[in-house]
């Protein structure tokens, strides 16, 4: 019975994405059909030389742009089954090509970030709820504030700059997938990834220690206190598992502010990854891989969510039976 | 190795009941607050003796329940210390055990249950999990060999189907049944004393008395203690051996269940006994209440605590009084003029007392309800249709009061929501003074406001904590210009105060400087403020300390009886709505069993479940709680989403039958002007 | 009468003083953070009198200078004083981070806000459409908002740069708006409101609005270091503020970058500037929160 419950669970979660993904297609394909002025118009004043309205027509088909607009729509929805997506207006490759060289890395260092971040907080949060007003805590609680100010290119920075005046080194410009050459792909995304995780660890942190601390006022804690189970059963099996809940949405939702901050970050460490591309597409105003790149984060952060919420109803009882 | 640990206690390790299980010695507990040290305990001795029931009695603040979780050492660590004192436990003192030497005492020779079964339980671990836990730390069993005993256990607290209760969680169980899974929790290391702290008030008044009564059934099988904390003085006269009555942090009495309702010794005590309703006696004309409130325990007034609010007060009682033997034999009390305390007058059963019972001239009804009915749709989780009310039909006569009583679920917030309007009725008709006024156009509505208030049951969250109180009751006059000029509104708002009970002073104050009953008295005053004629009092009185409650009924009445108003009063508790109403309607599920006049339902209840009901309330009489045959009524309140078919009671009526599925029975009038809901009769 | 006068006015004086003693003693960390803000706004506003070289003074002479006694924080590959460009800064990023989280959270709030009272299909249908903005990064809308909206500067304020900002705030103000106006709803004082017959916007404003004020502060500067941050990021990336303009983000780029070993202090200096501002919001917005909320939930 347990099982079925999760399992319909997953599957209802899964069909609520697909209006939600929808919407975000809709909306982003409108919002970069608003654009002032004809932008095929100005990249081809900018590439130089007579620009014709016949060249502008031409350009214009060539691109597909001259389609009704919810032909176009269509047609790029369906590229996501198809592979299909376009053709970049900028670098005139298609989109496809251009994101597949990308994405690996990408996605690397975000996990990367998240594991590494996650694994540090959350012991971490629960260490300085449970020493409350000690040093321990206090220290934890300043570190903490350093994540959530600084802003993560520029600890990115700083790390370059440890990392050249300390050591005299540089991380390696070229990427090398983990399963190739582990030792040279994590010394080149190691460091990314700290820095786009020094912020993520420190929410974490201070969410497990908020959580850990009103869970701790709650009633059912001093019911386990009553029945003379040992403080550190308390706290590993009654006090974090309800801590964990709020945390790990916290978890969900600072994904986001991960890809946000790759996105600023990639530029700092030469990273060639989806963040970069997106930048230079945004430069560029080549709409046609910007709506794709969007797509995908979106994607991408709804997905997370959606693992987010299936780990708390594992973990809640009361989630999985839809009350 | 055998699983089914026997649950009998073997003849020669039967303690000698002269020799006390517990005694607490003079312990202190102070909590430091931001706003200074409160002393919540001050010098609380008592003693319990094995297998007996002790109650510990008092109001609010008066230190029992920190009591309670000082044996425990539960107090939170930062907060609150134990300052003084000692805490006699076999030979071992409990206030100064090294933390593990207490741990490994909790749970398995002294249990505790606690208040708030919603809450008390780990949402996120099973049921089984948390009855395993004390049997596995304490006892060692196995994990198979713990199960069996969980089970055994579910059984022994009265659940069915324990196997499939173990794999539930906490919120697939009702309130009543998670209090069983804490009482299992507290019985599985056969501890010999468990303390209760108000296990009962959360629940409705039948599952109270399920509860209770296995309570003292196990106390008496398996011969273990039993502390009940408690404010009810109804449950104390039933199921307690003894008594001990605090206030202010202090026992100011303690003796024999017997002595202490029949011959009580302190005034407080003698006041909290005149100032509770009690369905077992005629209606007062007048709840004696006791004046004041109770001190602030940052200072408390030096000599007796009671003194500010006693009748009997004289110089003497500036020294502080101790506990001295007086009266029955383990009796005493911490009064010094406890000799000049008049006993109160017995009253034996057969007593004819000149008639109280409320006069009932037949005036025309101002409220006239006919077929209501209320569906809510439910979209989350489970998606359907929640009948909240069926099919309600009463009249109410002007100047009289309708009291509404039923338990949680049974609809009965919602009519009186209707009746003013927050809620807009499915179906049926009301009428308000002969005119229809079941869908109000907007134009009607503040004419209709003018004549019908309500009363809301939580004074803490009805006030908006941003206005002064003054401004707070200004707001309808000026809103809708029924007094101009400021002057006059100042004027005005002083008149409400004066009409209940607070100084003037009070229009300056914000709604968290004030007590609860004052707050009430706010809320009235509010509902006064547009000058109706009709007012729905919703549970106004139940969030209140009992002697409080006494103040705020007598202030109801005497505003009904000077200003000729109409009220529905909705409470759960019998006693209080006898004591206030004319006529009673007794509301199941959303459906009325049985309406009729305030004395006819309490000497001749009809309807089945009324008499349940009535049978469930304890009353504050020991004799006559002895004399009774207890008989609580079985089984758990169905789901208003899937009510019974036919007779919604049927499922737990003692008389129920075959056909009691097949139709839903009509109010009929059985006696005149009495109608119940019930085939059978 | 002048007595009076003067009796009421050292009254209201020591009143004002009790309370903010009583502040600080209550939140000293909340305190430190409204001073250092104080600080920035006072070092906008005078920064022409506070900056000892004007920010767009170009000097070759003394390209990529360290600290030193004639320029305190060094000099930048054009030789313009990093001192002055970063209180000139200030001024960029306490405009542009308020003028966003002030739009950005009132617009969010008054869509929550109504979306809760109105309830129904109404709220639901404008919960989707939140819930769809919410799918993006705050910067990747950022992103999109400027390529739609290209750059302008009216009255010589970077007002797409603003909306830019101000949009992927809204739905996130949107969102916590409406779950604290849905809790206030359900609470018997606006059930009594509607009992003593008074009308839906009188309700709203009288007495919703005053009671989701709170929340509606502690996120306004929660949100202004936000701001503050996308507002570098931008820039950074060369789509926000632009050159010459000084911008603490702008100066972290370009050159900056090139010149890790030779100037670290173009690096070190603008991006403590950015966090310093971002944590005294954030401390101030903490206490805020722990300042309003024990009297909110009474």
């Amino acid at each position: 019975m347990k099982r079925g419950g999760m399992l319909r669970f997953i599957l209802h979660r899964l069909a609520l994405a697909i209006p939600t993904l929808f919407g975000v297609a809709v909306l982003i394909f409108l919002m970069l059909r608003v654009i002032p002025g004809d932008i095929v118009e100005i990249k081809l004043r900018a590439d130089g030389g007579q620009v014709t309205q016949a060249m502008i027509e031409q350009e214009r088909h060539r691109l597909g742009l001259d389609r009704p607009l919810p032909v176009q729509f269509a047609s790029w929805l369906e590229g996501f089954v198809t592979g299909d997506l376009g053709t970049s207006m900028w670098t005139d490759r298609p989109v496809i090509v251009e994101i597949r060289e990308r994405l690996e890395l990408t996605v690397e260092v975000a996990i990367l970030a998240a594991v590494i971040a996650t694994v540090i907080a959350i012991p971490l949060g629960s260490l300085a709820a449970l020493f409350a007003g000690s040093v321990l805590d206090y220290t934890i609680r300043l570190v903490t504030l350093g994540g959530l100010a600084a802003p993560a290119f520029w600890v990115g920075m700083l790390i370059i700059l440890g990392l050249l005046t300390l050591f005299h080194w540089m991380p390696p410009m070229t990427f090398v997938p983990i399963y190739r050459d582990p030792i040279g792909n994590l010394s080149q995304l190691i460091f990314p990834a700290l820095a786009i995780g020094y912020r993520f660890a420190a929410v974490v942190t201070r969410m497990t220690r908020s959580a850990v601390l009103e869970v701790m006022r709650e009633d059912y804690i001093r019911t386990a206190r009553a029945k003379g189970v040992y403080e550190r059963l308390v706290i590993t099996r009654h006090t974090l598992p309800n801590a964990l809940l709020p945390t790990i949405t916290v978890i969900g939702l600072e994904f986001a502010f991960l890809i946000g901050g790759l996105v600023v970050t990639e530029e700092v460490f030469n990273l060639n990854g989806i963040g970069r591309l997106f930048v230079q597409a945004v430069s560029r105003n080549d709409f046609i891989l910007i709506q794709t790149l969007v797509m995908i984060i979106a994607a991408v952060f709804v997905l997370t969510n959606i693992v987010v919420d299936i780990i708390c109803a594992a973990l809640d009882p009361r989630l999985r039976a839809g009350r | 190795m055998s699983a089914a640990v026997s649950l009998a206690v073997p003849q020669d390790d039967r303690p000698d009941p002269a020799e006390a299980l517990l005694r607490i010695e003079d312990l202190r507990v102070e909590f430091s607050t931001h706003r200074g040290i409160v002393r919540a305990v001050d010098g609380v001795s008592y003693d319990v003796r094995p297998g007996e029931i002790v109650a510990v009695v008092g109001e609010s603040g008066c230190g029992k329940s920190v009591t309670a979780l000082s044996v425990m050492r539960l107090l939170p660590a930062h907060a609150a210390r134990i300052t003084g004192g000692r805490i006699m436990f076999r030979g071992q003192d409990l206030a100064h055990l090294p933390a593990g030497a207490m741990r490994a005492l909790r749970g398995r020779d002294i249990a505790m249950i606690f208040q708030e079964p919603m809450t008390s339980l780990n949402p996120v671990l099973s049921v089984a999990v948390q009855i395993m836990e004390p049997l596995t730390i304490h006892l060692g069993l196995s994990p198979d060999a713990a199960r069996a005993r969980a089970a055994e256990l579910l059984g022994l607290v009265g659940l069915s189907d324990p196997e499939r209760r173990l794999e539930q969680y906490p919120h697939e169980l009702s309130g009543g049944m998670r209090q069983r899974v804490m009482i299992a929790i507290a019985l599985s290391c056969d501890p010999k004393l468990i303390i209760a702290d108000e296990p009962t008030t959360a629940l409705d008044v039948t599952i109270q008395a399920q509860i209770l009564e296995l309570m003292k059934d196990l106390s008496q099988r398996l011969g273990i203690a039993l502390v009940v904390i408690t404010h009810n003085l109804g449950i104390v006269a039933r199921y307690a051996d003894r008594i001990n009555v605090m206030y202010a942090g202090r026992v100011i009495e303690h003796g024999d269940s017997t002595a202490i309702f029949h011959g009580p010794r302190h005034p407080y005590t003698l006041g909290l006994l005149q100032s509770v309703p009690r369905l077992d006696r005629p209606r007062v004309a007048r709840l004696a209440t006791i004046p004041g409130m109770p001190p602030d325990l940052r200072n408390p007034p030096v000599g007796c605590r009671f003194a500010p609010r006693c009748a009997l007060r004289a110089p003497v009682c500036d020294t502080a009084p101790s506990l001295r033997p007086i009266g029955m034999p383990g009796q005493a009390t911490a009064c010094h003029r406890a000799e000049e305390l008049a006993p109160p007058p017995r009253f034996e059963p057969g007593d004819i007392q000149p008639a109280t019972a409320r006069e009932m001239p037949p005036t025309s009804p101002l409220v006239s309800v006919r077929g209501l009915d209320k569906s809510f749709r439910i979209s989350i989780g489970q998606s359907g249709v929640l009948r909240a009310v069926a099919d309600i039909g009463f009249d109410i006569p002007r100047g009289q009061t309708l009291g509404l009583v039923g338990e949680s679920g049974c609809g009965k917030t919602t009519v009186g929501r209707m009746l003013v309007h927050l809620t807009e009725p499915s179906d049926g008709e009301i009428r308000f003074d002969g005119a229809d006024t079941t869908h109000l156009a907007r134009r009607d509505n503040v004419a209709f406001r003018r004549r019908a208030q309500i009363v809301c049951q939580d004074p803490y969250s009805s006030l908006n904590p941003r206005s002064t109180l003054g401004a707070t009751l200004a707001e309808p006059l000026r809103v809708h210009r029924l007094v101009r000029g400021r002057r006059a509104r100042r004027e005005r708002v002083a008149a409400l105060l004066d009409m209940v009970g607070l100084p003037r002073v009070m229009a300056e104050r914000y709604p968290h400087q004030l007590s609860g009953g004052q707050r009430q008295r706010i809320g009235i005053a509010r509902a006064l403020a547009m000058q109706p004629s009709f007012i729905v009092c919703d549970e106004a009185v139940s969030a209140l300390d009992v002697s409080i409650q006494g103040q705020i009924i007598n202030l109801l009445e005497d505003l009904q009886r000077d200003l000729g108003l109409t009220y529905l009063f909705i409470a759960h508790d019998l006693a209080v709505v006898r004591h206030i109403s004319h006529r009673i309607a007794v509301m199941y599920l959303g459906r009325m069993m049985e309406i009729g006049a305030a004395e006819a339902i309490l000497s001749e209840p009809l309807h089945p479940y009324t008499r349940a009901l009535l049978d469930a309330a304890p009353v504050p009489d020991p004799t006559i709680e002895r004399a009774r045959r207890q008989r609580s009524l079985q089984g758990e309140l169905p789901s208003p989403l899937a009510p019974p078919s036919g007779c919604v009671f049927r499922t737990r009526c003692p008389l129920a039958s075959v056909e009691c599925a097949a139709t839903v029975p009509v109010p009929r009038e059985i006696r005149p002007g009495h109608f119940a809901a019930c085939i059978k009769l | 009468m002048s007595t009076t006068l003067a009796a009421d006015r050292s009254g209201v004086l020591r009143h004002w003083a009790r309370v903010t003693g009583r502040a600080i003693a209550d939140q000293p960390l909340g305190c430190v953070g409204l001073l250092v803000i104080l600080a920035m706004v006072v070092a906008s506003i005078a920064a022409a009198h506070i900056a000892p070289y004007d920010p767009l003074d170009v000097d070759f002479g003394s390209m990529l200078a360290p600290p030193s006694g004639t320029h305190w924080l060094g000099t930048d590959t054009f030789g313009r004083d990093i001192l002055s460009r970063l209180i000139y800064g200030t001024r960029t990023a306490l405009t542009i981070g308020f003028l966003s989280s002030f739009l950005g959270c009132t617009v969010g709030a008054i869509i929550g806000i109504s979306s809760a009272y109105a309830g129904g299909r109404t709220d639901l249908i404008i919960q989707r459409i939140v819930e769809i903005f919410l799918a993006f990064p705050i910067i990747v809308l950022a992103l999109v908002v400027v390529t739609m909206l290209g750059r302008s500067r009216v009255w010589g304020i970077d007002l797409n740069l603003i909306l830019a900002i101000a949009i992927p705030i809204a739905p996130k103000v949107a969102r916590v708006m409406r779950t604290a106006a849905l809790t206030i709803r359900e609470l018997p004082y606006v059930d009594a409101a509607r009992a003593l017959g008074f009308g839906a916007p009188r309700i709203v404003l009288c007495h919703l609005c005053p009671n989701v004020m709170a929340p509606y502060l502690i996120l306004l500067s929660a949100y202004i270091a936000q701001a503050i941050l996308l507002e570098a990021s931008l820039s950074f990336l060369g789509l926000g503020v632009t050159e010459p303009e000084p911008s603490w983000g702008l100066m972290l780029a370009g050159d900056a970058a090139q010149f890790y070993r030779e100037a670290p202090w173009m690096i070190l200096f603008p991006g403590l500037a950015i966090s310093l501002a971002v944590f005294a919001f954030n401390l101030f917005g903490d206490s805020l929160r722990d300042w309003l909320d024990p009297k909110f939930r009474t």
